[in-house]
């Protein structure tokens, strides 16, 4: 134990700026030039509000990764529960004192920029339930109680989240507390029961969807039942994308998008427009960016000599590697329509904060990575 | 420790799980890969093709319509810059404020408004309205002056028809305007190339060639964005004008025409005795068919309407007359060609001939005494010619008159319009009128009266046929593919060539059985307006080179009852729709023939006072404008 209070109290700042882990730093870095880049075709090749935006949210939340990476990893165990109480509060304020906008109460003014809340849980779930699978003994894990309260802790937020209401994003969260359960060493068998319970009352889940919501689906499965109406986002993508070829049409030339034929192409269907201009061959290379990120936040969460660190970095890797899935699969036509940013490319303030945030805490483990926690 | 080895084992539970994701990772991303796969390379064309489809719309212009050319190549119909006024409605802020503004700088009518307004609702937010389709240059500056206060109106200026001689070509050359529903339909060209503010032939040679005169469209490619707004202008494709067409006609000729037919009802046809070629043709009173490129007022219209000398009747075509004293050469030359008489035979005239107690009239009521052909075709003697017509026979007359064109269209299917006229013959009266024919329709059939009826045009046809020394000819209004010089045709009637089968250009038929008969006919009709006495003796030319032979006609257009013939009234006594047709037939020059005319004057009175004048001022000009029609010739070949 002293031993390791030593090592602990000896990291110096220089020794923290040694111990950050530059693979994903410049991966970061790369994936923010790019998206200043894409975010300046959305504005049809000037700098105007999207870019000019995006551009200083960049500026103002990667120091913050820097920042939040230089707190100790302990600092962020143990704060976990705060966090995830604060966010709760937040989404209890924003669900009755939240800003309205297209019909559905999901941000917060804070004067200088609107918050989403629900962002920030993608993050708060995976701190709250790694903390809680790091303190939990492994035979317990198993136990009724704990996995109860597991649910709970999942399931608060969820309920706020989809009430706002914001389905993508309570998937998201959902997906993302379930894979610490599974890390955490859930049986298997309770997710195969889980799953095979969600198939069987899955047509009494869609009979709760809200019209909309239904719509969405009828329409991922035939988009061409409406291509004017509900499939016209879909099939606008996809003709974007086909037309995209293997090497694109070029960094501005992307007429789908320049002409405006391209619906939310700066938030949820921002690669689309990449991947017009940027074709088969810019959109794989986007994709080995992702993975060289995802990796490398695998990678310190193995090196982790503490659990919660080794949860949180394999938790946040997931879910990373989750909202990539579920937006590409989402613009490629792969699934319904649901509301999710792809993570630093799209344009949002509250989901970039939160991916920063996220990136922070994973820098932070790797450079404490030899911290033990107790 | 314990905690510790717990720590531990946790770790390793955590990594194996981790591993059965990082696997679940890598097959979703590969996933993923392969869709992106077959959407940007194995199906690239298809949405490479629907790209293209969102962002390039294509506007269609009006094709250009060709022009039409008189003989010298002097444009008849012709295309004119105008400038119309556009509305955009996409592009418009506010649209009842512009309606008003523009209600205000044109004069717009409230109806025109409505109309606007509908339009509106009609068509697509990109398509133009067209607010105003012929704006005059003053309303034109004024828009463009006020132009910064009328977002979304658009000056244009665009080409439309024009008939730069007015009412000169009317009746031949049709007008056009907006088509409506069947007419679209009618055509499958028109279909094709129909954009709102085309206008298509509506009646005449405009109709009729209607196909050649189309052109193509123009078509602008325009790159839109989603909302339909135009960005980028792409490729232009030029639209190809329709064909050129020149007709046979020489527009100083049929200028003249018109302005002697002044204030008058009736036709003058001339036509070229050996080409066939139709000089001119015009139709009194004519109007201007520029009225109805915009659209008629229907002030306009109901006076063309309401007009009692009907200028709406194509009177060279489809008026029907009898032909009166002209019919006589025929009469003439059919007795000839039978036998019935030669120069020798004569009749006693004593103004009246008795048959089966039924009087026939000579229009000399003293009677003109023994009279032969000659002098009987000079005086158009009546009763010279019902005797020559009893002996003769309908059936045997109509022989020769169909040989020459009576009773058949002359232009063939030029013109739906044309009436093809009537010589009847006894079984015609059996079939259609279910009674026996009786003589005394032969006497006045024989005079041109009775039955029978013509268009002016047929008589031109057959005058130049009996000028041209009895050969068919066929007359044409549109310079074909293979013309013939006027030269060339005449040296094959005279050489024979007319009978050779292989030679192409000419009618393969002789129209005489002997070639003298036609020269009495010829001198009977020269001695008529060159001697004394003769019928249209004071039209004559003495100059040689402009002298033409011709034969009168007065047709009656109602019975002359005994007491009216008493009366023997003045033409201004008789009420106008009562007064008799009057006709002239004419070729020249007398030596050497080259044309041939006929006029008709409706209600005109005796065809030797108003008839046989007019010719006496055309033949001059026409005979003059020989050399220079001859010249043009070789002019450049146009195909229809």
């Amino acid at each position: 134990m002293f031993q390791h209070d030593r090592l602990n109290n000896e990291i110096t700042l220089f020794q923290k700026i040694k111990n950050l882990d530059y693979i994903l730093l410049i991966s970061v870095i790369l994936l923010s030039a790019l998206s200043v880049f894409v975010m300046y075709s959305t504005d049809g090749g000037e700098i105007l509000f999207h870019t000019k935006n995006h551009f200083v949210k960049l500026v103002v939340f990667f120091p913050l990764m820097i920042f939040v990476a230089f707190f100790n990893i302990k600092f962020w165990h143990n704060f976990s529960y705060i966090i995830y109480i604060i966010i709760i509060l937040l989404l209890v304020y924003v669900s009755f004192f939240g800003i309205m906008s297209s019909g559905s109460q999901r941000w917060m003014d804070l004067y200088l920029f609107v918050l989403q809340p629900s962002e920030l849980m993608k993050v708060a779930i995976i701190m709250c339930l790694a903390k809680y699978y790091h303190r939990l003994k492994l035979e317990n894990v198993n136990s009724f109680t704990s996995i109860m309260i597991v649910l709970s802790i999942i399931l608060i937020p969820i309920i706020f989240v989809i009430s706002q209401p914001d389905l993508g994003t309570s998937i998201l969260i959902a997906l993302s507390g379930l894979i610490i359960l599974w890390l955490g060493g859930v049986k298997v068998k309770y997710f195969i029961y889980s799953f095979i319970t969600f198939l069987i009352s899955l047509p009494f889940i869609i009979s709760f969807l809200k019209p909309y919501q239904k719509l969405r689906i009828l329409t991922f499965l035939d988009p061409d039942r409406d291509p004017l109406g509900a499939g016209y986002q879909i099939i606008q993508s996809k003709i974007a994308i086909g037309s995209g070829g293997l090497d694109g049409k070029g960094f501005l030339k992307g007429t789908q998008s320049y002409l405006d034929f391209l619906p939310e192409k700066h938030t949820d269907f921002i690669f689309t427009l990449f991947s017009e201009e940027f074709g088969f061959i810019g959109s794989v290379g986007l994709l080995i960016l992702y993975s060289i990120i995802i990796f490398r936040i695998v990678r310190i969460g193995s090196i982790s000599r503490s659990n919660f660190a080794r949860l949180f970095c394999f938790g946040y890797a997931f879910a990373i590697f989750i909202y990539i899935v579920v937006n590409l699969s989402m613009v490629l036509g792969l699934l319904p329509i649901v509301g999710s940013p792809l993570p630093i490319m799209s344009y949002g303030g509250s989901s970039m904060l939160a991916t920063m945030i996220g990136f922070g805490i994973v820098l932070s483990a790797k450079i404490n990575h030899k911290q033990m926690i107790a | 420790m314990i905690k510790s080895n717990s720590g531990i084992r946790k770790a390793d539970v955590i990594n194996r799980r981790m591993f059965i994701i990082g696997a679940g990772k890598v097959v979703v991303f590969v996933g993923i890969v392969a869709r992106l796969f077959s959407l940007q390379i194995n199906e690239n064309k298809k949405y490479l093709t629907l790209s293209d489809k969102n962002r390039i719309r294509e506007w269609r212009l009006p094709p250009t319509r060709g022009n039409i050319v008189d003989y010298f190549g002097n444009v008849i119909a012709g295309n004119l810059k105008v400038y119309q006024l556009h509305i955009i409605p996409e592009q418009v802020e506010n649209f009842s404020y512009l309606l008003v503004r523009l209600k205000n700088l044109l004069n717009l009518s409230d109806k025109k408004i409505t109309k606007i307004n509908k339009l509106k609702a009609e068509l697509k937010p990109w398509d133009s309205i067209i607010v105003s389709e012929n704006l005059s240059w003053s309303q034109f500056v004024k828009i463009n002056n006020y132009l910064y206060d009328l977002v979304g109106a658009k000056p244009v200026m665009t080409i439309s028809r024009n008939y730069p001689f007015k009412d000169v070509y009317t009746h031949v050359l049709g007008y056009v305007s907006q088509p409506n529903e069947q007419e679209i339909l009618d055509n499958q060209t028109i279909q094709e190339r129909f954009v709102p503010g085309m206008k298509i032939g509506k009646l005449g040679l405009e109709k009729r060639l209607e196909n050649h005169l189309i052109g193509t469209n123009a078509i602008q490619r325009y790159e839109v964005n989603a909302y339909g707004k135009r960005i980028n202008q792409l490729e232009h494709q030029k639209g190809e004008q329709g064909s050129k067409i020149r007709l046979t006609v020489d527009t100083e000729i049929q200028k003249a025409c018109g302005e002697l037919l002044n204030e008058k009802a009736g036709s003058i046809s001339v036509m070229d005795i050996y080409t066939g070629d139709i000089i001119a043709m015009y139709s009194s009173p004519s109007y201007d068919p520029n009225l109805f490129l915009f659209g008629i007022s229907q002030d306009e219209w109901q006076l063309i309407r309401n007009n009692p000398l009907k200028p709406l009747i194509n009177k060279t075509l489809s008026g029907l007359y009898s032909p009166g004293s002209t019919i006589k050469p025929i009469v003439a030359l059919s007795a000839l060609e039978n036998n019935i008489i030669d120069t020798k035979f004569k009749v006693k005239c004593t103004g009246k001939m008795e048959l089966y107690g039924q009087t026939f009239h000579c229009w000399k009521e003293k009677g003109h005494g023994w009279v032969s052909l000659k002098n009987a075709m000079k005086q158009s003697c009546d009763t010279y010619f019902y005797e020559v017509a009893r002996l003769l026979g309908v059936d045997r007359l109509s022989i020769t008159a169909e040989k020459f064109g009576l009773g058949k269209k002359v232009l063939g299917d030029y013109f739906d319009i044309e009436k093809k006229g009537l010589f009847p013959t006894t079984k015609w009266k059996k079939n259609n009128l279910g009674r026996g024919w009786v003589l005394g329709e032969t006497l006045i059939t024989g005079i041109g009266q009775g039955y029978i009826q013509s268009t002016p045009l047929q008589l031109c046809m057959m005058t130049a046929q009996i000028a041209n020394g009895g050969y068919a000819i066929k007359p044409k209004i549109i310079v074909d593919n293979k013309p013939i010089s006027y030269e060339d045709a005449k040296q094959s009637m005279e050489s024979g060539l007319l009978f050779d089968l292989d030679s192409e250009f000419l009618l393969d038929k002789k129209l005489f059985k002997n070639k003298k008969n036609i020269k009495i006919v010829q001198e009977a009709m020269f001695s008529s307006t060159n001697e004394r006495f003769g019928t249209s003796y004071k039209s004559r030319i003495d100059d040689p080179k402009y002298q033409f032979a011709g034969k009168t006609g007065t047709a009656q257009v109602k019975r002359i009852s005994k007491r009216e013939r008493e009366l023997d009234l003045e033409l201004e006594q008789i009420p106008y729709k009562d007064r008799d047709h009057a006709l002239y037939v004419a070729y020249g020059p007398y030596v050497n023939p080259r044309y041939a005319l006929s006029i008709i004057v409706e209600h005109g009175g005796s065809g030797s006072k108003a008839a046989a004048p007019i010719a006496k001022k055309l033949f001059k000009l026409i005979i003059d404008r020989h050399e220079l029609r001859n010249k043009q010739s070789n002019f450049e070949r146009i195909t229809v």
